[in-house]
Parts: structure tokens; C-alpha cells; sequence
């Protein structure tokens, strides 16, 4: 249900974009107006939402230890997952934001008969959450060169490691491929399983969608109808260096393209896809276990009402005294 | 209510389908065996909580103030502000799944709504529709949920099926951690005076009294007498343990389980024969008879009024610094809460051992040292001696308790002890212990006897990894260094694994110890003997 309320949602978005920069001829509005919206938004909600967080103090150190403490100096600790000072949680964090560190410890629980709980290990999800991430990543780099003169150096180089497979013409890239499958199981598991089914929102299905169609329509682009590349860097550039022009010749399927990356772009700091910023902000991931080492300081730390030992002695000195126990007050 | 307990083999037909009913409907049925009866008004009253009255789960009327709602979302509100945390944790989680079969009460019951990620959802939910943009839009499409009394009850039965274990925070990609969710959702519902009496007596006692269970001064005395009278018994040896005695060196703290219940008593034992022996210059006292804080289990408040009497005493007592028994939750407070709440405690100095001239550089601001820590530095310099063959009868096995664990990072402090006090030691399967450690189910203020069927479900999963090694290599003792754990694994272990028995660590400590000027010693600890010729013979 909560599937199709998305699905829906993106077919809407295809089908406005499609009357819009076809039927209606808006096209300086998608491929002008829009985009430009779209990244105002983002930067705009992006800074917003990490000041929102930044704005709430952190009142306690409450790091979630993931190992072996730092204590007696004979005994080794696990500077990763339980790090006492800065490098170790730059090393802690540098696991978790490139190989996702936590999920990497997944497992299956499985009740089998004895009764007897088996816990296999479970690295798909691992795989496939870092498979689609990376794979976004180069994707998202590569597209660079149409937006920058002279393209940058790195890209060739990344293009001909992406074309390692020397498939096709124009050649296959490893990533499109990766990309298609990683998110098409990161929709499906969601579908297929009936935990994760109960619990996905429409908000989950969405952004994998829409990726999708970004993905679907890229490789459409590339692999089968050509688009006008000159035209679409001429776009591209003129975007970039503020000076926006809207070249003759671009197809439909590239306005598809752009604006459903224009909507991820707005779509983006407000859902659930500011994880990437937010995981750098986690609280029991980003301090050092290293409480009782230094004093961390709660700003609002609040006046409680608090019972003293000279309330206590008041209240119990006569069986204090009758047990012969020390008595400040006799 | 245990009488109605199912029995184990009907209690494992676990049931993994989520229901067809949709997650957001918070109708839920408040049934006997899964939840906690509420707080007495003596106790609310006697803390100054909200909303005093006489009611129970059970009843259509839970008796809220008319302004309930305004009291949650402006608490909800208001912890938004105080903790990045929660805010943080409302934003970010992907539903990615990871944590849904972590947790030991989804594992042990089945039910959709103890998934991790589902139990923040439902405060999340919450949020989304009152506190954000979208959710006020969008409403249920955005994932947003109105408020309505029946979401009271859904937080209180839910709230209360978590024990801040936080196995699911060590799996989450963002380490958002449930027990701050679990935590500031019973926040929120004692606002409303929806506390349970397990939580608020005990903190009430501990207000009083110095500690949960309400022993006035000459009672605490009279225990710290019979451990020694029994001490004598046993070993010949009389010890001394000092309380309320100023100018002492070290205070030393433990939840007051240790000296008033079976089997954390013989664990007490040990202790006081361990410093006995290393003629350690310590006392206890008598107000700051509690490390235990079920404070930590209603509201940051409450800790930090519950264990302002720690470091108030040590300064009353004049002592230099602090060592604190075998308790989880404890722990957690001590090591994550205490200096913040309380400190500083610059009238005390870094801790030293007095008999290795270690520096614990680990505790120098808060003061404060793990007896493990202290017992394994012990050890490690050859300061006593042991003979570990006097464990022979155990087969052990060891529970990592989670706020240890999983909060701290105290993993191989109490396996090298007993690994120098017990020949035969065993580890339960590697995804069950350390950081990934199984909940005894119990834990955060639920071991209640009206909520038995949830602890057994929820303790399935650690009784299980124990049933496991008993097959394996016949252990018969499962160690730890919680006291709820003491309290509650031996009622699990009966019925998920008879034969099992639950120790302290520092009871074998205590029983391998050789003791200067000892009898021939012929029993343990717990006055029964050494292993039998059979035992003995296979060694």
C-alpha cells in the first residue's frame, strides 16, 4: 500500500515533467528554474537542519561501546570500537561513514527446532547499502564533466576504471549496472519481506523510486537514445557559471532525468535522506568512552531536590546510636 | 500470575508474521504476564511526581490530566531542545532493518512493535506529525500519527517491553540507540504519573533510605555483621568491615542486593575476604548503601537525585577515592552520568591502589573504579594468591551484563579473573556475548513478577546461548557482575535451563582465595563443599 502511495507519486512526477516540458513547453522552468530551486532548497534545508541539531546540547557523554575498554594498560583495548580519545573516534567514524563499520556486524536470528537460536551471518544488506552508495557516488562525480570546461582530470581516469569490463560501445560502466541492482534490492527486500514490509513507510519507498527512474533514465540516455551531449554541457555549463542558456535539441527523457534529480536535490533535507549528515552528529558514535577520564559538562544540568545525609541522621539517629553506628550529630 | 506462566516448549511457539493490523493503530491489549503494575501514590507522593493517584494499567481510565496532551508534546517539546540526541534520533533512521531481530523481546515474542526500529516509531511518529513541516502536510502519508490517549497506552506497554540493553544501537548504521528512545519516552509518561511501582518504590526507598529496598542504617549494619559472622564460619577468618568509618581510604559502594539477597550475598562475601586479605583501608556507608540507581529507569532527574549521595558521602567520610561492586545499570550511571550530574569531585584524588601502586588513569576525574578492575590489577601483580581447583564443581560460563558492556567497554577485566579462579571456563557463542550480549530480560525496573511471561520471553535468547554450552561442555554456573542479573536469571534459568546455577564473579573469587590464617577450609562460600570426589577425579 504504502508502496504504491509512492509509486503513484512518481509516476505523478513523470507525468507532470513530461506535460510540463513537452505538452506545455515549460522547459526554462525544468530546466532552468526548477534545478536552480531545487539546490537553493537543499543548501538552504541542508545548513538549516544540522544548526536545528546543533542548536540542542549534548548533555551526556553516552558513547555505545563496541569493544574492550581502555583500562588496565596489560589489557587491549579495542581502540575502534570503544576509542578513549580523538584519533580514535576519527578512526571509529572514518569506519562507519566509508564501510557503514555497524551494518557490517549484521546477523540473521533464526529459531530452529531444539529450540536453538542460530545467529547466521548476514552481509547483504552491508553489501548492498554500500554497493548503492558508492556506486552513487561515482556516478554523481562523473557527471561533472558535463558541467565543467575542461573536465577535470580525475574523471577520464574514473570513467576508464568504470569501463574496466570493455563492454559495448559506448562502453558499459560497472556502476549503472551496480546501481540498478543495488537499488532494485534495497526496494524489493522492503516488498518482500514481511518485517520490513510492516514497518516501511512511504517515505522508504520514495527515494529508492526515484532513483530509480534518475538511474533508468540515465542509462537510457547513454546505452539506446542518444541525447545531445554538446547541448546538455552547454546547459550544464551555463548553469554552473550562473549564465543559464537552454540549447535547441534536448529530448524529453533528459528533462525527465533532471528534474527527478531536481526533486531528490529539494526532496532531501527533509526526509530521512539527512542520515548523511546526521551520522556524523550521532552521539553514541562521535564521543570517546572516556567518561571517567574527563568530566563532560551538561549546560543545562538541572537544581534537583535532593535528600542530605543530615536529613537521614535526623530520621534514623536513635537506631543509628543503638547500633553503636558513628554519628556526626549525637 | 507465574502460575499462569505457559511452559516452555507452548511459550517458544513463537510467531514472527507481523500482524495484518497496520503498525500505526495503537490499540493494544494491556494482557497479565507483559506488563507492570503502577506506582503506589506513597512513593509518587514522597518524590513530588505529577498526577498522585490510585489507578493500574488494567483500568478503561487511566485518570490523565485534562491537559495531557499539552504536558507530552510540550515535554516532547522541551527534550527536543535539551538532547541533540533525541533530535537527532527522531531525523535520521533510514528503516533499514538492521535492528529488528536484535533485540531479545522481539526474539522472544514475536511481536512487531518490539522491533527496535517500530518502538522508536512510535514516538517518532509523533514527532513527524506535530513537529515537523511534512508530517503537518502530509499526515499519515509522511508517516505522522495524531496523539490520542490510546498512544499513551501503546507507549506505556511498549516503553516498558524495552530494557535499555542498547544490543540494537550496536547494529544501527547511525548508532541511534532505543534506550534513549525507551528513556525519554518514560520521561514523558511519568509527566503524566504513569510510573510503575517498581521503579518509583525503589526510588523512593533509595531517597530515604540510601538504598532500594528501604534498609534503615542498623539493618545495613546488622547484614555487613552476618556476612562477617558467616565469613568467620567459613574460613575461620574474622574480617573487618568498617561502615560509616571517616578518614578511611577508599568508599566502597554496592547495590544493596549484594548483602540482603541470594546469591549476590556470597559475591559480597568475596569481596569482604578479598580486602580482608589485602588489608585494604576501606568503609562503607550506610546512606550511600545503594550504587544502584532506578532512577536512571524514570528520569534524568531522579538519577541525579539518587546518586548525589555517592560522592556527598565520600566527602563527609573524608575518604581519597571510590570503588563500586558488581552492578550493570550501576555502572552505566557511574560511568556516564555520575561526574556530569554530580561532579566535580575535586575534594577527592585519582584512584591508586594502595597494594599495586596502580594508577587507574582510566577513573581520575570521576574517581571511581570497577572492582573487576581493581580485583584483575590485583591479580595481574600477584597480591593473592588462589587456587582455582577450589571451583572445580563449576563448569562457568559468563554473562556480560549490558550497561557493562555495552556501555563502559568491561569485557575482559572480569574473564581474566576467572580465568585465574575457575579451571574450567566457557564462552557462550561469540554473537550472545561482549558487546553483542543477550539481555537477561529483566533489566531497567521490569523484573516484576506480574510481568514474568515478557522477562522469559525476553530472557529467551540469553538462556538459550547458556542451554547451548550446558550441552556443550556441561556448565552448571553462569557468572556475572549485575545484580539483576543475580535477581533474575536464576527464575530464568529454572525454567529454560534447570540445573544452571547464577554467581558473582567475586564469589569465586572469594572461594579460590587463599586466606592468611585460615582453617581448613571444607566448604564454599555458599557453606556446601568443595567438589565432590568425582568432580575432582577427572581433573
Amino acid at each position: 500500500m504504502k508502496a504504491m502511495t509512492s509509486l503513484m507519486a512518481v509516476i505523478l512526477l513523470i507525468l507532470l515533467v513530461m506535460l510540463g516540458a513537452g505538452a506545455a513547453n515549460l522547459k526554462y522552468f525544468f530546466g532552468v528554474i526548477f534545478p536552480y530551486a531545487a539546490i537553493v532548497l537543499f543548501l538552504v534545508g541542508i545548513v538549516l537542519r544540522v544548526l536545528k541539531w546543533a542548536g540542542s546540547p549534548v548533555p551526556f557523554r553516552i558513547p555505545t561501546t563496541g569493544g574492550q575498554q581502555n583500562s588496565l594498560p596489560w589489557i587491549k583495548q579495542n581502540k575502534l570500537d570503544n576509542p578513549h580519545n580523538l584519533i580514535g573516534v576519527l578512526g571509529r567514524m572514518a569506519l562507519e561513514i566509508f564501510l557503514f563499520r555497524s551494518l557490517f556486524r549484521n546477523t540473521k536470528t533464526e529459531l530452529k527446532n531444539g529450540p536453538r537460536l542460530a545467529y547466521g551471518s548476514s552481509k547483504w544488506l552491508w553489501l548492498g547499502g554500500l554497493a548503492f552508495h558508492y556506486s552513487f557516488l561515482v556516478i554523481f562525480i562523473r557527471h561533472f564533466k558535463y558541467f565543467a570546461e575542461p573536465v577535470p582530470f580525475f574523471i577520464p581516469i574514473m570513467q576508464n576504471l568504470d569501463g574496466l569490463l570493455q563492454i559495448g560501445l559506448p562502453l558499459l560502466y560497472m556502476t549503472d549496472i551496480i546501481i540498478l541492482l543495488s537499488v532494485s534490492y534495497l526496494f524489493f527486500r522492503r516488498v518482500v519481506s514481511p518485517q520490513l514490509r510492516y514497518f516501511s513507510l512511504a517515505a522508504d519507498y520514495f527515494p529508492l523510486l526515484l532513483i530509480l527512474t534518475i538511474s533508468i533514465s540515465g542509462i537510457l540516455m547513454r546505452y539506446f537514445y542518444k541525447v545531445d551531449i554538446v547541448a546538455v554541457k552547454k546547459l550544464g555549463t551555463g548553469l554552473l557559471s550562473f549564465n543559464p542558456i537552454l540549447p535547441e535539441g534536448i529530448g524529453l527523457l533528459f528533462y525527465v532525468h533532471l528534474f527527478m534529480v531536481s526533486v531528490l536535490i529539494a526532496y532531501f533535507p527533509f526526509s530521512k535522506l539527512v542520515h548523511m549528515a546526521g551520522v556524523f552528529m550521532s552521539p553514541t558514535r562521535n564521543l570517546a568512552n572516556n567518561n571517567r577520564m574527563r568530566r563532560h559538562i551538561n549546560p543545562w544540568n538541572p537544581d534537583v531536590k535532593v535528600h542530605t545525609y543530615e536529613e537521614y541522621e535526623d530520621e534514623f539517629r536513635d537506631v543509628m546510636k543503638d547500633a553503636g553506628m558513628p554519628l556526626d550529630k549525637e | 500470575m507465574s502460575d499462569k506462566l505457559q511452559k516452555p516448549e507452548q511459550l517458544v511457539q513463537i510467531d514472527f508474521a507481523p500482524s495484518k493490523k497496520d503498525w500505526m493503530d495503537p490499540k493494544v491489549e494491556i494482557r497479565k504476564g507483559t506488563f507492570n503494575w503502577a506506582a503506589i501514590p506513597k512513593s509518587t507522593k514522597y518524590l513530588d511526581l505529577p498526577n498522585v493517584r490510585k489507578w493500574q494499567p488494567t483500568d478503561d481510565d487511566w485518570q490523565l490530566p485534562d491537559n495531557w496532551k499539552e504536558i507530552i508534546l510540550e515535554g516532547f517539546r522541551d527534550r527536543l531542545k535539551r538532547f541533540r540526541s533525541l533530535k537527532i534520533f527522531m531525523d535520521i533512521c533510514v528503516r533499514c532493518g538492521a535492528c529488528a531481530d536484535k533485540c531479545h523481546f522481539f526474539i522472544g515474542s514475536g511481536d512487531p512493535k518490539n522491533m527496535p526500529v517500530v518502538r522508536a516509531e512510535l514516538l517518532r511518529s509523533i514527532y513527524r506529525n506535530d513537529f515537523t513541516t511534512a508530517g503537518k502536510i502530509l499526515g499519515s502519508i509522511a508517516g505522522g500519527r495524531k496523539l490520542t490517549k490510546d498512544v499513551i497506552r501503546e507507549w506505556f506497554l511498549y516503553f516498558y517491553q524495552c530494557t535499555e540493553c542498547r544490543r540494537c544501537s550496536v547494529f544501527c548504521p547511525y548508532g541511534i540507540d532505543t534506550a534513549e528512545i525507551t528513556m525519554i519516552g518514560r520521561e514523558l509518561l511519568n509527566l503524566l504519573g504513569l510510573d510503575i511501582d517498581w521503579i518509583s518504590t525503589p526510588a523512593a526507598n533509595c531517597f530515604r533510605t540510601g538504598n532500594h529496598l528501604g534498609i534503615q542504617p542498623h539493618g545495613f549494619q546488622d547484614s555487613v555483621d552476618f556476612a562477617i559472622d558467616d565469613i568467620e564460619d567459613n574460613t575461620g577468618v574474622r574480617v573487618d568491615a568498617p561502615v560509616n568509618k571517616k578518614g578511611a581510604e577508599i568508599l566502597f559502594v554496592v547495590p544493596s542486593a549484594d548483602y540482603f539477597a541470594d546469591p549476590h550475598y556470597y559475591g559480597f562475601m568475596g569481596y569482604l575476604t578479598l580486602f580482608h586479605e589485602i588489608g585494604l583501608d576501606y568503609t562503607f556507608s550506610s546512606f550511600a548503601s545503594e550504587g544502584g540507581n532506578f532512577g536512571l529507569f524514570h528520569s534524568n532527574e531522579m538519577m541525579k537525585r539518587l546518586n548525589v549521595k555517592i560522592y556527598s558521602e565520600a566527602k563527609r567520610l573524608g575518604v581519597k577515592w571510590i570503588i563500586g561492586g558488581e552492578c550493570g545499570h550501576m555502572w552505566r550511571v557511574l560511568h556516564q552520568y555520575m561526574d556530569t550530574m554530580n561532579g566535580p569531585a575535586d575534594f577527592l584524588e585519582a584512584p591508586v591502589s594502595p597494594i599495586t601502586g596502580t594508577k587507574f588513569e582510566n577513573a581520575k576525574s570521576t574517581k571511581m573504579v570497577h572492582i573487576c578492575e581493581f580485583t584483575a590489577d590485583l591479580i595481574k601483580h600477584g597480591k593473592i594468591k588462589l587456587d582455582p581447583s577450589r571451583n572445580d564443581k563449576w563448569k562457568v560460563t559468563y554473562h556480560d551484563s549490558c550497561n557493562p558492556a555495552r556501555a563502559m567497554g568491561l569485557l575482559d577485566e572480569p574473564r581474566y579473573i576467572l580465568n585465574k579462579t575457575c579451571n574450567h571456563f566457557y564462552e557462550m557463542p561469540e554473537n550472545t556475548i561482549r558487546e553483542q550480549t543477550f539481555c537477561c530480560g529483566s533489566g531497567s525496573g521490569i523484573g516484576t513478577d506480574e510481568n514474568m511471561e515478557m522477562r522469559m520471553r525476553g530472557g529467551f535468547p540469553r538462556a538459550n546461548a547458556v542451554q547451548y554450552v550446558k550441552d556443550k561442555h556441561g556448565v552448571n554456573m553462569l557468572s556475572c557482575v549485575c545484580a539483576i542479573d543475580k535477581a533474575t536469571l536464576p527464575p530464568l534459568m529454572e525454567y529454560w535451563v534447570p540445573g544452571t546455577e547464577v554467581c558473582a564473579v567475586h564469589e569465586l573469587v572469594g572461594n579460590a582465595l587463599i586466606m592468611t590464617g585460615e582453617k581448613d577450609r571444607d566448604n564454599d562460600l555458599r557453606g556446601e563443599p568443595w567438589a565432590g570426589e568425582e568432580d575432582t577425579a577427572d581433573v
